[in-house]
């Protein structure tokens, strides 16, 4: 085992800390010297808050010392992405629209966090309000890749994921709309779950499309995922469409480990043309692996998984048009007056001022759900994407009876280089073909590394899919083909990233 | 602003016919919002009564208010309509500053009630009157537009907001296209209004108060052309806060269509906002967007399935229906068909009802509320009951009748200071002196005077001509200046005449 704190798994950190090898303090202090020497290469967070997380260190470390019975994570540094409410610390998406907002409450995702006694180290990075594939369209510059910084690292929530694979924290929390906890997780290396739609709450969770959004673990191992997913999911009242039912056996799942008899389906239409050969090639040896520990493998076709695509580039932007009406700066959020104009009326502020506040993309999606709800249009647009929904519901079900898992390749490419997809859109809209369907369907999806492509040695991630509130069944296959992997590399995939440059 | 030219409303008449429908916002009287925990108390302080939620503050989500399903439910049934075994709400989108998230969460082609109906009564004659829907949704905030001179948002120095509204529940019930007789349009209007009003006031939903609001009508109207099937183009007016303005702004909307009509002119389809000063309309705001809500389901809310069995035990909560209860109380208060006509007319059935159950007779409540009161409120162009005087009050006047200590004449005076707020009737009685005098020493003392000061009829009472013994009682009141008991007066002239 690892003397550097830094490297330490959050279940490693959580029994050194039970056993007082260590206290929460020096583990907080540990990680935000990391943060200090390289997130200035990195740019994972845009906000750390030292303060707040060595107080809420020494905080624990009082309550262990008196004997208090904490939950398992206590005194477990997080990262948290910066969409989700933290009541007195920074919440901007992202966005300059938000720039200087102070939440004065706290997301159920973050109030959990504190109840369990996480000091939260900062808020990272995204893709503004969640929207795009590498984190470029942060308002407040882009994260890098840690395995190459000239690389992007996957998006919306390339700070959470880098954050991670810098050894910056060893939790934080995603959030997945069309896969931004899964193909950052699978472009660095991480481990990133999508849970079942309603298995975590999203109150406080700034909303990209309602029906779509879910937050979720990125973590370096399934276990920690899971240990994570623990303690944020379950009922919440505050959220209507949380899932009345308790989180599944994730832990368990993730300790149980074994795919023997597992029935696992290879989705046809998510592989082959379009993936790069060196992310099909690590694919397929993980399923051989899988395959040689006694699972069955076969193939199988969802047909209409040909309209995913379409249908969720009018869903999410339908819904994101509606759900980004609020930021008016009319009761918060930057607020610019039009220029040229001594006596703007409310409407002409609100509009130079989501002018100013708003990036392209944001502006984009607006524009294209602004016209797919408008009347004339509707049924064309949202209301047949609503179908293709059902549709792909009925086919993905139809396809869980033959098999307990879906696997496939989470993204379609390794990380491409900062400002190569950036000035076309469908090209990067495309990355997300793998992972769109969870979240139309509200199905969990966990993507895990398995290992580097060959023409660019660069991280390759394996998704795995699985039936609506059968959360536990992606961590036991996870954690199984972990373990083979490793057993094979002969340590972790992140053992094998280039050094950061450190500054002191 | 263009003066506009009217055409009298019977003229208007002979050549067009109203097209008619009526939309009724009702705020329900819930503890707490629609989607969150806010209070909902009217009157506090501005911006004190919210959330996160009804803030929209980032990432916040509502939560449906089952209080407000009931009474949506209650309201529905109580209205005829179906029950929805499954609706949603639907997010109708646009942007204005009294609403936080820049869409209200209504509903649109779901709604919870639906199909319905009511019979209203003008004239002794019933109107059905058709109900589309009646639909939950949210109210918007407040917004106060300060400076300029009309207190509307054109002119103004700047705005403020009050959000303590924002997410309060409301009902809103849509009627189909009134047919009735074109010139009953406007009565049968402000009767429908009336009825729901009573109606939705007896299943203690919502404080169903006009004037603060919580129940809120808009006048849609357009006019075709007699014999004409071509629908015109309509307005729908605003701000009608009282019975009576509902009539008079369907009255004024018929005349100013027509006016337009008649000039070749084309009717522009917008907002009109009703001046109770005047008893017209001008031209309201026209909001962004407006013919495009883009309304799709509501995804932040689970859909609303109330199950049959709930919607039957809400059923047996319902109050006696309007038609039964009336022919109830018509045979308890012994009343004339025309008596109850009457007291339907003029919106006083409730008010009866209260000072009938605080201790006045039936015939004393309907002499009060159907003469001085509805005399009042017609001077004034108020509704009976807005006038500021209460069915208790009533009831404590006529109590002082009924003691002999005032007389009706005496009365109008106590009404006069309560509604001016001088104190209850016994202290508006001693403050302004207004008791009779029945006392036989000073009362003798007047009717001696009277005697004296005219011999004639003194003379012919004591030869038993007691038709004139009216002239000695006038006498007498004039110097008591009224504050006299007329009958014991006569009792003493006859005394001292026998």
């Amino acid at each position: 085992m690892t003397t550097d704190l830094t490297r330490k798994t959050a279940d490693e950190l959580a029994h050194a800390l039970a056993t007082k090898e260590v206290s929460s303090a020096e583990v907080t202090r540990a990680l935000l010297d990391r943060i200090g020497a390289v997130d200035g290469a990195i740019h994972a967070f845009l906000h750390v808050d030292a303060e707040g997380a060595l107080a809420a260190a020494a905080d624990i470390d009082d309550r262990r010392a008196s004997g208090e019975e904490l939950s398992y994570l206590a005194g477990v540094p997080i990262a948290v992405k910066d969409v989700l409410a933290t009541r007195g610390v920074p919440t901007t998406c992202g966005s300059k629209i938000l720039e200087g907002w102070i939440p004065p409450y706290d997301a159920t995702v973050t109030a959990k966090i504190k109840a369990a006694g996480l000091p939260i180290l900062g808020k990272t990075n995204m893709d503004e309000f969640a929207m795009g594939s590498s984190t470029e369209h942060s308002a407040y510059g882009p994260t890098h890749n840690p395995w190459d910084t000239t690389r992007i690292p996957g998006g919306s929530g390339g700070g959470s994921a880098a954050a991670v694979a810098a050894f910056e924290a060893p939790l934080a929390i995603g959030t997945d709309t069309g896969g931004s906890i899964r193909q950052p997780g699978a472009l660095t290396g991480t481990v990133g779950v999508k849970p079942t739609y309603g298995g975590v709450s999203r109150y406080g969770l700034v909303a990209m499309a309602s029906s779509l959004d879910q937050a979720g673990p990125v973590t370096r191992t399934v276990l920690d995922a899971a240990l994570l997913h623990e303690l944020i999911g379950g009922h919440d009242p505050m959220d209507s469409t949380s899932i009345p039912e308790a989180v599944p056996a994730v832990v368990a799942a993730a300790r149980r480990a074994d795919v023997k008899g597992l029935r696992i389906g290879i989705v046809k239409e998510l592989g082959g043309e379009g993936f790069q050969p060196g992310v099909q090639a690590r694919f397929t040896e993980a399923v051989d692996l899988l395959t040689a520990a006694g699972a069955e493998v076969v193939e199988v076709s969802i047909p209409s998984l040909e309209y995913a695509l379409g249908a969720y580039y009018l869903v999410m932007p339908s819904e994101a048009s509606s759900n980004l009406a609020k930021f008016d700066a009319m009761r918060y959020g930057v607020r610019v007056a039009p220029a040229g104009n001594d006596d703007p009326s409310a409407e002409q502020v609100m509009a130079s001022s989501r002018d100013a506040g708003f990036g392209d993309e944001v502006k984009r999606r607006i524009i294209l759900g602004t016209y797919a709800l408008s009347s004339g249009y509707y049924d064309a647009y949202y209301g047949s994407a609503q179908k293709v929904r059902t549709v792909l519901s009925r086919d993905f079900a139809a396809a869980f009876a033959d098999v307990d898992v879906l696997v496939s390749p989470t993204s379609p490419t390794t990380a491409y280089p900062l400002g190569d997809k950036l000035d076309d859109p469908l090209a990067m809209y495309l990355g997300d073909v793998a992972t769109i369907p969870a979240n139309l369907v509200g199905i969990p999806g966990l993507s895990l590394p398995v290992g580097l492509a060959d023409e660019d040695s660069l991280p390759v991630g394996l998704q795995f899919l699985a039936p609506q509130k059968a959360d536990d069944r992606l961590y036991n296959a996870a954690a199984a083909l972990e373990r083979l992997l490793e057993q094979k590399w002969g340590g972790t995939l992140l053992s094998r990233a280039p050094e950061l440059e450190v500054v002191r | 602003m263009s003066t506009e030219t009217l055409v009298p409303f019977d003229e208007a008449l002979t050549r067009y016919d109203p097209v008619m429908g009526l939309e009724i916002h009702i705020e329900l009287n819930t503890a707490t919002k629609m989607f969150c925990g806010c209070p909902t108390e009217f009157g506090a302080e501005p911006n004190t009564q919210v959330c996160p939620v009804c803030l929209a503050l980032p990432g916040a989500l509502p939560v449906v208010n089952a209080k407000a399903v009931e009474s949506a439910i209650r309201m529905g049934l109580a209205l005829n309509c179906e029950i929805a075994e499954w609706c949603r709400f639907a997010r109708k989108n646009y942007f204005y500053p009294d609403m936080p998230k820049n869409f209200q969460t209504s509903q649109y082609d779901e709604p919870i009630a639906f199909d319905g109906w009511v019979d209203v009564e003008v004239d002794g004659e019933t109107f059905r009157i058709e109900i589309e829907r009646a639909h939950m949704e949210e109210d918007t905030g407040k917004a106060l537009h300060v400076g300029g001179s009309t207190g509307r948002i054109h002119g103004a120095d700047f705005s403020l907001v009050d959000y303590n509204r924002a997410g309060i529940p409301l009902i809103e019930i849509v009627t189909r296209t009134i047919e009735v007789p074109p010139e009953k349009a406007p009565a049968v209007a402000r009767a429908y209004v009336s009825y729901v009003r009573d109606l939705i006031g007896g299943l203690g939903v919502s404080d169903v108060r006009m004037d603060q609001g919580s129940l809120r009508a808009d006048v849609n109207l357009s006019l075709k052309p007699r014999g004409s099937d071509v629908l015109g183009t309509r307005s729908e007016t605003k701000n009608v806060n009282s019975f009576r303005s509902v009539e008079r702004a369907v009255r004024y909307e018929i005349s100013r269509h027509a006016g337009i009509l008649d000039a070749g002119g084309k009717v522009v389809q917008e907002t009109r906002h009703f001046q109770e000063d005047t008893g017209t309309t001008l031209s309201g705001r026209e909001k962004s967007d407006a013919d495009d809500y883009r309304y799709f389901p509501e995804p932040d809310l689970a859909p609303v399935s109330p199950s049959r069995e709930w919607v039957e035990e809400l059923r047996a909560t319902l109050p006696e229906p309007p038609a039964v209860r009336r022919a109830r109380l018509q045979a308890d208060w012994g009343f004339s068909d025309l008596d109850m006509r009457d007291t339907i007319g003029a919106g006083a059935l409730d008010l009866i009802v209260a000072t009938v159950e605080a201790g006045t007779t039936p015939q004393a409540a309907k002499k009060w509320w159907l003469g001085e009161m509805a005399r009042r409120a017609n001077e004034s162009g108020q509704d009976i009951d807005t006038l500021g005087i209460t069915p208790q009050q009533v009831a404590e006047i006529q109590a002082l009748i009924d003691a002999g200590r005032i007389n009706d004449k005496l009365a109008r005076s106590v009404f006069d200071g309560v509604i001016a707020g001088e104190g209850t009737a016994e202290e508006v009685v001693v403050a302004r002196g207004l008791e009779v005098v029945s006392d036989d020493g000073a009362l003798g003392a007047a009717v001696d005077r009277a005697i004296e000061g005219d011999p004639d009829a003194a003379a012919k009472i004591r030869a038993g001509n007691l038709g004139v013994a009216g002239a000695l009682i006038g006498a007498v009141m004039k110097e008591m200046r009224g504050q006299a008991d007329a009958g014991r007066v006569r009792e003493l002239i006859l005394e001292k005449l026998a």
